[in-house]
């Protein structure tokens, strides 16, 4: 059974860049100091009175993730009657998403839907008159989370993750039936075979979660980079993408140096560009760098923006990044337009066939809504997708499989102490039960008809 | 015309394994109880396999002795071989099972039953409940006599409406050819109970001296004989046991049975009742499992005064003649003479959602119900429902609480919660797998983890338990010197643990960390800890599995703590699930039809999702607020 201290980004998902992560639960404080750090390292949070508020450090796995404030409310003077733990992010969406990761990691899980609302009701904390609001939150939230959780799971995870079900319960039930019918079904040398079958199931979930990750790139942005030979105008293109407000709110947060990447939010796709740091710094660089630098930032990005310069002609080094852009999905912008040009739009076209060729101005900000609605037809059309691996982009079911993944190891080290049989066999149902919730299904009687469907009993 | 009229606190109907415990805890109570059973004869009857225990049914037979039940201590004077399962996997998974001699342990528990305060026993069949404004007040017995009662349970086991076939024979009896009750079924319909219809069926028994035992393999009991009741003295069952014998069909057995299968009354169609898949018959086996050319058959006696032999694993309802030429086939059986034939046995029984977990019914006040009547398979199924049947009309009588055990606490508590909370297709039977928290539901503890149950409810002695007491203060003390007894890495601990293929120390641990050691375990331990006082055997067996698997057994103790939130929720018995208009429709229908007790069992119906469990309770919240 899951824990019961629960948490959530408790503020809307934009991209303000500050928000809020709630933890709620018995465990709340325990929970927070297990990843929080104070200037100072020496504070414990579980130690701090109530309603106070402490600046520092989120960790995982000893890398800072975010600069933090926190505010602490013992039970029951919070909003769910409950020791709750907020956290205060400046990070924007990917780090609070991230400390978010790292609060389920050690020792909370995802609130269901409308939980907080719930449990501060059941803890007295509203009146009577709101209980039918609270009533119709729960199942309407429920009923769209379920849709759209359902919506989410792409066929392939959905096989994956009933592949997976159908192979641990069959070897759950070959455990029970000899537990059941000793002197008909025996397990000599049955730990071996499992050993490797187990291995073989973490890797896949393991590969499930890691897809999972890269599912972020789904609900945040496409992973994009800028490439192009210096003074072809990227900087400027980036600002008026980025725009100046967010490159301040990036500075308050200290971490401006080490920025690798931004997100700008063009007609509901977001774009994740990738090196902007680079890009700044490679403006004046001689050609050389800026041509390597954006190779190898190419390679395994979702989408490509070359910019090139109408006011000169393609050399040597366009050839290389022409040939380069062959197989990945780019559009190509044509600035300096304001300018006497050289280059034409023809001339790409034929030099670069299949790919879309934008005429822009970054200096007087023209042709930027063409470049928004390219990248909006192309992202509806299919054509601007993210790689073919199985994503998921539910923390849920992020979080439902690393619990699958736990038990598994769990399964492990059962194994590796050479402990009896019967003792694995409840963490490989826990795993069962795991995976099944991602795709919506309660254990009934699986078990029970899988044992006398495939093992003959005795008697 | 005047007919006979008595009066009696306790009406218990059928005296099987469910009867007799109910009858038992009843009248231990202290109620006046009477037990009526078609034939007096046939009290604790074992109509089909000679044995007691198993998987899971050992630990239930241990969990009705702890409660203070009478199975486990009949068994232990009446076994002529007994083993403990599973010895070589984990503590959970141990499992005594021990072949009863069928004929005295019938006798003896009958000899215990006539000799109990406040109860008597009368052979008469059942025919009629008496229900007035939804509460029980009385029998009818098939010659007009009416006793006039409080609360009844009824144990009625595969007795109702009974049909025993085999090929094209249908006998209108129940096991063993005895009388059939035919009149209660119409009485239950009329009350408004819903019944259904199960099979089960048994092998035949052949004449152990037309068995050419030598083309078998000889099946041996343990050297060490551990009881089956905690009151027992391990001492006196360490007696001669008696031999069972292994065999195995082939491929001339299927063929007769491929042949004939078309002469089988299940698959012609004439048994309707649903069979029970852990017990499937040597046809189903056949048709099922086509791939195996061989079954195991276990070759049992009955007991040490009869030469009767139960044929383990081949039980059938194929036609006679068909029966003798497959058993024929069996290496030792070629010359077999069979004493009784198999046949299937069809019974009508109870949709057991209709019962509360105190088996009481939902509908009628002081009726109560257990064992093959409530839809459970097994001896020991049966006994483990009617203690708890018998406790709550106790209970009812004497205006106590009801008495309950949950899923937490006891196989009981999982047996009887699957019962009324889950559809049943067939004959439920007991397996460890169904319950969830078995790590901490051995049958090693169950005494510590129901006797002070049993205590409370009046059915174990003063004196049991204070020895449980006593019991449970060692196995902390111990469990703590252990922990803190300190060993250093001196010469004679690192020789033992060479000796023993362990690890020698690198600098000081103590005697638990030791213990931890896969290779290595409490007993093993002795000649290393210098200050280990003298315990029993039990209180040894208790710190050894408390300090190795601890970490296992914590995760479990976190789950149970979980899980008695939810549990401990009762549902008002007038809840309006209509009126709460948040519910989904599925979800109002089945908490109607089922009326759980406990916003836990709420959780475990299929229908009833987690949104449907969060609408639920805060529901009850706004119901307890606004009264």
């Amino acid at each position: 059974m899951k824990s019961e201290t629960i948490a959530a980004i408790s503020t809307p998902m934009s991209d303000g860049g500050i928000g809020i992560i709630r933890i709620s639960g018995e465990d709340a404080f325990l929970v927070a100091d297990r990843i929080y750090q104070s200037k100072s390292r020496n504070k414990k949070l579980s130690d701090q009175p109530s309603h106070t508020i402490h600046y520092g450090y989120i960790y995982d796995d000893g890398i800072v993730i975010d600069e933090v404030l926190i505010m602490l409310m013992r039970a029951p003077r919070s909003f769910t009657a409950e020791d709750t733990v907020e956290i205060n992010c400046h990070g924007g969406i990917v780090a609070m998403r991230k400390v978010l990761e790292t609060v389920i990691k050690n020792g909370a899980r995802p609130a269901e839907p409308g939980e907080f609302t719930k449990r501060a009701f059941l803890n007295g904390r509203m009146d009577l008159s709101q209980a039918e609001a609270v009533l119709d939150v729960i199942q309407a939230k429920n009923e769209y989370a379920l849709k759209s959780s359902v919506s989410q799971l792409k066929g392939a995870v959905h096989r994956v993750v009933c592949e997976l079900r159908k192979e641990i319960l069959y070897h759950i039930a070959f455990i029970e039936s000899a537990l059941d019918d000793p002197e008909h079904i025996s397990l000599e040398g049955y730990p071996e075979s499992l050993k490797s079958e187990n291995e073989g199931w973490i890797y896949s979930i393991q590969r499930l979660i890691d897809s999972a990750e890269d599912g972020r790139v789904m609900s945040e942005g496409i992973k994009t980079v800028i490439v192009g030979k210096p003074n072809v105008g990227k900087s400027s293109l980036l600002n008026i993408l980025v725009g100046e407000e967010r490159a301040i709110v990036t500075d308050i947060a200290g971490t401006t140096r080490d920025v690798l990447q931004e997100s700008v939010n063009m007609k509901g796709i977001t774009l994740n560009i990738a090196d902007t740091a680079g890009i700044r710094d490679t403006e004046d660089a001689v050609e050389r760098i800026g041509v390597d630098k954006a190779k190898e930032s190419a390679k395994d990005a979702d989408l490509v923006i070359y910019v090139t310069d109408a006011s000169v002609s393609l050399d040597e080094n366009d050839e290389e990044i022409i040939n380069m852009l062959k197989g990945q999905k780019a559009v190509v912008l044509l600035n300096k337009t304001d300018l006497d040009t050289v280059l034409s739009e023809e001339i790409l076209k034929e030099k670069i066939p299949g790919k879309e060729i934008i005429p822009i101005s970054a200096k007087e900000n023209k042709g930027i809504d063409l470049l928004e609605e390219t990248l909006k037809n192309m992202f509806f059309e299919g054509k601007l997708s993210f790689n073919d691996e199985v994503y998921i982009t539910n923390m849920r079911h992020k979080a439902a499989l690393i619990d699958a993944c736990e038990s598994l190891r769990q399964v492990e080290s059962s194994l590796a102490i050479q402990m009896p049989e019967d003792f694995y066999s409840i963490d490989l149902m826990a795993a069962y039960e795991s995976l099944g919730s991602i795709i919506g299904e309660q254990v009934g009687e699986d078990l029970v008809d899988e044992i006398f469907g495939k093992f003959c009993m005795g008697k | 015309m005047s007919v006979l009229e008595e009066w009696v606190d306790a009406v218990v109907v059928g005296a099987g394994h469910a009867g007799c415990e109910a009858a038992l805890a009843c009248a231990r109570m202290g109620i006046s109880t009477i037990i009526f059973t078609v034939s007096v004869d046939s009290i604790a009857l074992m109509p089909c396999n000679p044995n007691i225990g198993g998987s899971s049914k050992g630990h239930l037979v241990r969990e009705v002795d702890a409660l203070g039940g009478e199975m486990g201590v009949n068994i232990d004077k009446t076994f002529i071989q007994s083993k403990m399962l599973n010895k070589s996997k984990g503590p959970a998974v141990h499992s005594l099972r021990a072949q009863a001699d069928k004929a005295e342990y019938s006798r003896s528990m009958r000899r215990v039953l006539e000799n109990t305060d406040h109860l008597q026993i009368r052979q008469a069949e059942v025919t009629e409940l008496i229900v007035e404004e939804g509460k029980i007040t009385g029998v009818k017995l098939h010659s007009g006599a009416i006793y006039h009662c409080k609360v009844c349970v009824l144990c009625t086991g595969t007795y109702l409406r009974a049909r025993c076939i085999y090929g094209d024979v249908s006998d209108a009896t129940g096991p063993n050819g005895l009388q059939a009750a035919n009149g209660l079924t119409e009485s239950l319909k009329y009350h408004g109970i819903r019944l259904q219809r199960f099979k089960t069926g048994t092998p035949a028994r052949i004449d152990k001296r037309s068995i050419d035992f030598s083309k078998m393999e000889e099946q041996f009991g343990d050297e060490r004989v551990i009881p089956f009741s905690f009151a027992t003295d391990p001492e006196t069952v360490q007696i001669d046991q008696a031999s069972c014998w292994l065999t195995y069909t082939n491929e001339e057995t299927h063929e007769i049975i491929r042949e004939n299968i078309h002469r089988s009354p299940l698959f012609s169609g004439m048994i309707e009742g649903t069979g029970p898949r852990y017990c499937p018959s040597i046809e189903d086996k056949v048709v099922k499992f086509s791939d195996k050319n061989r079954h195991q058959v276990f070759v049992e006696p009955e007991g040490l005064h009869t030469n009767e032999m139960y044929i383990g694993g081949m039980s059938s309802s194929l036609p006679e003649d068909v029966q003798y030429r497959m058993y024929r086939t069996v290496p030792g059986l070629e010359n077999a003479e069979i004493v009784r034939n198999a046949y299937a046995i069809e019974y009508d029984c109870i949709d057991s959602r209709q019962l509360k977990s105190s088996l009481e019914f939902k509908e009628i006040k002081g009726l109560f119900s257990g064992g093959q009547f409530n839809g459970s398979s097994g001896y020991e199924e049966a006994a483990a429902q009617g203690l708890v049947a018998g406790i709550n009309a106790a209970c009812s009588v004497l205006g106590k609480e009801p008495f309950i055990l949950d899923r937490s606490e006891s196989y009981i508590g999982v047996l009887i919660d699957d019962l009324v909370t889950k559809e049943n297709r067939e004959p439920y039977r007991m397996m460890t797998s169904r319950s969830e928290y078995r790590l901490l539901l051995r049958q090693d503890n169950a005494d510590l983890r129901l006797t002070k149950k049993g205590y409370e409810a009046g059915l174990i002695s003063e004196e049991r338990y204070q020895d449980l007491i006593k019991k449970e203060s060692q196995i902390e003390e111990e469990i703590k010197r252990v922990e803190n007894e300190n060993i250093g890495a001196n010469p004679e601990v690192q020789s033992f643990l060479e000796s023993h293929g362990s690890t020698p120390l690198k600098t000081g641990t103590t005697i638990g960390e030791l213990i931890r050691r896969p290779e290595l375990n409490y007993e093993m331990l002795e000649p290393i800890d210098k200050n280990r006082p003298v315990c029993s055997d039990g209180v040894k067996e208790q710190v050894n599995i408390n300090i190795k698997y601890e970490g296992y057994l914590r995760r479990q103790q976190k789950q149970v703590e979980q899980f008695k939130k939810l549990e401990k929720k009762k549902i008002p018995e007038n809840i309006n699930y209509d009126e709460i208009k948040s519910l989904r429709i599925e979800a109002v229908q089945k908490l109607k039809m089922y009326k759980p007790e406990s916003v836990g069992q709420a959780s475990r119906i299929s229908g009833v999702s987690p949104a449907d469990i969060s609408v639920l309770l805060v529901y009850m919240e706004q119901m307890k607020k606004s009264r």
